[in-house]
């Protein structure tokens, strides 16, 4: 498989097939946690890491699952290995587990998880199946953190706040104060805000997405349509 | 691509029962893989939540007060005006004498109930206290957090006998507590919590009597 085939499923996860902005999956956690951007990439690495560990099981015993009782099985693994997860993060990696700990959980009811292990991971071998939920995880985890971003630095005035709780002492550097002495507009880290933000970048992904159609199809030689 | 259908047909997949017989095996296997995760996660779990619930204590307990572990000090009291369920009051002692304790105290708030940690030394004066878990509404109403604003502060060195029952209230409803702008039922929800917590330790600790004159015999 050749490094195109690869960086076609990166461009997939990432821009073209984008977890939330395009395949309008996952909105439920994406919408939920993103009331700053420490959260949202909180909600993201996790993501990541259940969505390789289910697309690697599903990828492996995909010679085996019958197509009739997919959707069961697939269901009751990913279940199994995010309550795993959630089990050994709870014991072995605690102050990790308390800053992530309520994520985990809500990655049961990701229906971007289901839907990797049914679109690709079920139909493919297992190292794209990898390739592909970490390119869905990362694209879902940079639209969280945007989301997020612009969330906290309008409802708080702040970036990153307690980002050293999340990524350790180290990355203190990144919780900024954007707006000193700002009030805040409540309404963006209430679930309206929530909303408001997706549809706004949702507008953007789609104006930018006709504006590359078009160049294509200049660069190409046709006329641009008018419309 | 080399990714062969997954529509293909063997022999033993076609048969009618394997459907149901893998998704039985899959159930089976997951459950066993739960079974022995939980086994080996089981005391490293435990070890976690005994880990944060001294954490969460010392918190409110001032550390010179005392040298035993509370953690292993537990008195349960069922008390039917704080709590429908049975109390777990840690105690704090000082070379064998008390000298203090930390309970969690559960009322409900504006978005769901708010639980907290509430430490008192032994004559009933408030050392600490700190909101475990709420479901209020953030930047309006999470300042009731340590993480978010000092506000909980304002209960240390509080008790029954410096503060009148009048003035155990938020500003607002005529007491001593700050309120928050646009968010009254919060703290009071907590202020109603801690004067609950004093009253409690009160009728099981102190024996019900008028409060009692403040720090003298506190460290006996």
């Amino acid at each position: 498989m050749s490094n195109a085939y690869y960086g076609r499923i990166f461009r997939d996860g990432l821009w073209d097939n984008n977890v939330p902005l395009s395949q309008m999956l996952a909105l439920c956690p994406a919408l939920a946690t993103t009331t700053s951007a420490t959260n949202g990439l909180g909600m993201g690495i996790a993501t990541v890491f259940v969505m390789t560990l289910c697309s690697l099981v599903v990828s492996t015993l995909r010679n085996v699952i019958s197509p009739a009782v997919r959707i069961p099985v697939f269901v009751t693994l990913i279940a199994g290995v995010v309550t795993l997860v959630d089990l050994a993060m709870n014991a072995w990696m605690h102050s990790l587990y308390q800053v992530l700990g309520i994520f985990i959980a809500l990655i049961v009811s990701n229906c971007a998880v289901l839907g990797r292990a049914e679109v690709f991971a079920a139909k493919q071998p297992i190292l794209p199946s990898l390739i592909d939920a970490l390119a869905m995880g990362l694209g879902f985890t940079w639209v969280l953190v945007l989301m997020g971003g612009i969330r906290e630095i309008l409802g708080s005035g702040t970036l990153f706040a307690h980002a050293s709780s999340l990524l350790g002492p180290h990355f203190a550097w990144m919780e900024t104060v954007v707006l000193p002495n700002y009030q805040g507009v409540l309404i963006m880290i209430l679930p309206p805000g929530a909303f408001l933000v997706i549809g706004l970048l949702l507008a953007v992904k789609r104006k930018m997405d006709q504006y590359l159609r078009e160049r294509e199809r200049i660069r190409s030689g046709a006329l641009p349509v008018l419309n | 691509m080399s990714a062969e259908p997954v529509t293909t047909k063997t022999p033993l997949r076609a048969h009618l029962s394997y459907p149901g017989l893998l998704l039985g095996a899959i159930c089976l296997s997951m459950t066993i893989a739960l079974l022995i995760g939980f086994q080996l996660t089981r005391k490293g779990i435990d070890d976690a939540a005994l880990q944060d619930k001294l954490a969460s204590l010392a918190q409110v307990l001032t550390a010179t007060l005392y040298n035993n572990n509370p953690v292993q000090e537990v008195q349960t009291i069922n008390d039917a005006q704080l709590s429908e369920q049975p109390i777990d009051v840690y105690l704090a002692k000082r070379d064998g004498a008390l000298t203090g304790m930390a309970f969690q105290v559960k009322k409900p708030g504006y978005g769901g109930p708010i639980t907290l940690i509430i430490g008192l030394d032994a004559a009933g004066t408030v050392l600490g206290a700190r909101v475990i878990s709420h479901k209020e509404t953030p930047g309006l109403a999470d300042r009731i957090d340590i993480t978010k604003d000092d506000w909980i502060t304002a209960f240390d060195g509080r008790s029954l006998s410096n503060t009148s029952t009048q003035a155990w209230r938020v500003k607002k409803d005529g007491g001593e507590f700050d309120q928050f702008t646009g968010a009254t039922i919060t703290p009071r929800a907590v202020v109603g919590a801690i004067y609950q917590g004093l009253l409690f330790h009160q009728r099981h600790f102190l024996g019900d009597t008028t409060p009692l004159p403040p720090a003298e015999n506190a460290n006996e």
